[in-house]
């Protein structure tokens, strides 16, 4: 074999195993744990196994299902891990698993998908909310537990250990893999949806200077909408939350200038906007309409939808942006629909009336709630109250993470 | 609990200290000691002097050592700390996320010791 040859087989193998971890880790882990619940040793045995291809495949070529070599050699090792650690009861799921091996070898591209019973467990009410989300990015993309930790603001050790803790839990606390029962359902579906959401982090930003809890993870997000919508297409919530992603997705590069300064959503420009994205968050949105049951994320996510419509009409509709969120203030109250709802009155009918509405708020909750003070300031500045709005626009100066966000506000305060 | 968020800041950072009155990082900063006192969390904090102010004395086999400058040679260096009262290491990362030094210098985040502080002062 010349150099070059051997070179190419290289590259093809490393790309094939680039490809295959990324596309099916997930469904090699879920397919793993869902016999054992084990889903600690189903990705060290993965890890084994995509170590194992790293050293063959380039030697002697890449197989002819990938992915069913993985299976086999994830299983094995898996097999002697759970051996290794000779746990009593592990014994018999090991065993059931190894008698599916020779089963499961004849399907071709198919070992049965069982990444949406991943997804429930991952967000399972037992287990705790802060973890829904680090869980699924872990076991169903691979994500290491580093790379989380640095998105939710935690130490790696400290990320490493709740993750550890969790996926125990999955393994001694009964926690069954199953989809939800018909009548369950909804709550649990939103859970799991709640938990991609975080994973995406921008809150909304349709609000000048409002700080965006960016988790430099939005492709990973929607990358698990999508694995979500192909297994519950039928879903009008998954399509809502893949719309609301998507449109706020297709203006990630005009959210900031040129020199990097930050463009709040009103003053972007719209040629920046991806309109392949939109365009497609657009079909999901009407996908959802036409099942007929509303919810929180398509709400949200016709918000967006208004927004989008500038592209086009060169204006926005506040009046229907307000009628949306008085929608949502109905289904789900949250700190950010509050705000957002009185940002859009204040558009809608003027600033006197939106500073009522955030009157209304909470006093307690939003004492650290960032996008409240930056909503606040701005309507001041308004109504020509100087010296509150500077105590305002502090509060939100003080309480923003982005500097681009703070350097904004603090050329708005003046 | 209370957290202490040590404050390492650039050269660049302790020479923005001598500018003007609009300073972004200045004002960045004034807002940020707003927004940890109306939170209700601040319990005190200092800026140090810029490190080449530094003396650091040792004593070596009884012998007095004394060193120009600060203890350790780095580029960041401790620029001040603030004490804090807060519920959990998460909420105390979070607000050193916001720290105007932490995103041109760095904030270490550590628990204050109770336990010993009553061990030496009985």
């Amino acid at each position: 074999m010349s150099g070059s040859e051997h070179e190419s087989i290289h590259r093809v193998a490393h790309r094939t195993i680039e490809r295959v971890a990324r596309e099916s880790y997930g469904r090699l882990v879920a397919y793993l744990s869902s016999h054992t619940h084990d889903v600690g040793s189903a990705e060290d045995a993965l890890s084994n196994a995509l170590l194992a291809a790293l050293e063959t495949w380039p030697q002697q070529g890449v197989p002819q299902i990938p992915e069913a070599w993985l299976l086999t050699t994830a299983r094995r090792s898996f097999i002697d891990l759970v051996r290794h650690r000779q746990v009593a009861e592990a014994s018999e799921p090991t065993l059931a698993l190894l008698r599916q091996e020779s089963k499961d070898m004849t399907l071709s591209p198919g070992f049965p998908d069982e990444r949406l019973k991943l997804l429930f467990v991952c967000a399972h009410p037992a287990i705790d909310p802060a973890m829904h989300t680090p869980l699924m990015l872990q076991t169903v993309l691979g994500l290491d537990a580093e790379r989380i930790a640095h998105a939710f603001l935690v130490s790696p050790t400290t990320m490493g250990q709740r993750l550890v803790r969790a996926k125990k839990k999955i393994r001694d606390g009964g926690i069954r893999f199953e989809l939800p029962q018909e009548r369950e359902l909804p709550q649990r579906l939103d859970a799991v949806l709640e938990a991609i959401y975080a994973a995406f982090g921008i809150g909304w930003d349709d609000l000048a200077g409002v700080d965006q809890r960016g988790r430099d993870l939005a492709e990973e997000a929607i990358w698990l909408a999508r694995v979500l919508l192909q297994l519950m297409p039928q879903q009008a919530e998954v399509h809502g939350l893949l719309a609301l992603m998507l449109h706020c997705e297709a203006r990630r590069a005009a959210r900031r200038g040129p020199d990097g300064r930050y463009v709040p959503l009103s003053e972007q420009n719209c040629q920046n906007w991806s309109l392949p994205l939109m365009e497609e968050a657009e079909r999901h949105l009407a996908e959802a309409a036409s099942r007929a049951r509303t919810g929180r994320f398509q709400l949200e996510a016709a918000i967006q939808s208004v927004h989008a419509e500038r592209a086009r009409s060169g204006r926005i509709q506040w009046n229907a942006i307000m009628m949306f969120y008085e929608r949502l203030m109905r289904i789900s109250p949250t700190l950010g629909t509050q705000t957002g709802y009185a940002a859009a009155v204040a558009e809608a009918k003027g600033a006197e009336q939106g500073l009522a509405s955030l009157d209304g708020i909470d006093a307690d909750a939003i004492s650290v709630y960032q996008p409240y003070w930056a909503v606040r300031a701005h309507l001041l500045q308004r109504l020509g109250k100087t010296p509150e709005a500077w105590d305002a626009f502090d509060r939100a100066i003080g309480l923003a993470e982005d500097p681009a966000v703070r350097q904004f506000l603090l050329e708005r305060r003046g | 609990m209370q957290f202490a968020l040590l404050i390492f800041e650039s050269p660049e950072a302790f020479a923005a200290r001598n500018a003007d009155e609009n300073d972004p990082y200045l004002g960045a900063w004034r807002a940020y000691y707003k927004a940890l006192v109306e939170a209700d969390i601040y319990v005190g904090g200092n800026p140090l002097a810029p490190p080449e102010t530094g003396t650091t004395v040792r004593l070596k086999d009884g012998k007095r050592r004394v060193q120009d400058g600060p203890f350790a040679d780095t580029k960041e260096q401790l620029g001040g700390f603030a004490i804090l009262e807060l519920p959990s290491l998460d909420a105390a990362l979070e607000w050193a996320a916001r720290c105007p030094a932490a995103a041109i210098g760095a904030v270490e985040v550590r628990p204050v010791s109770p336990e010993f502080k009553r061990r030496v002062t009985g």
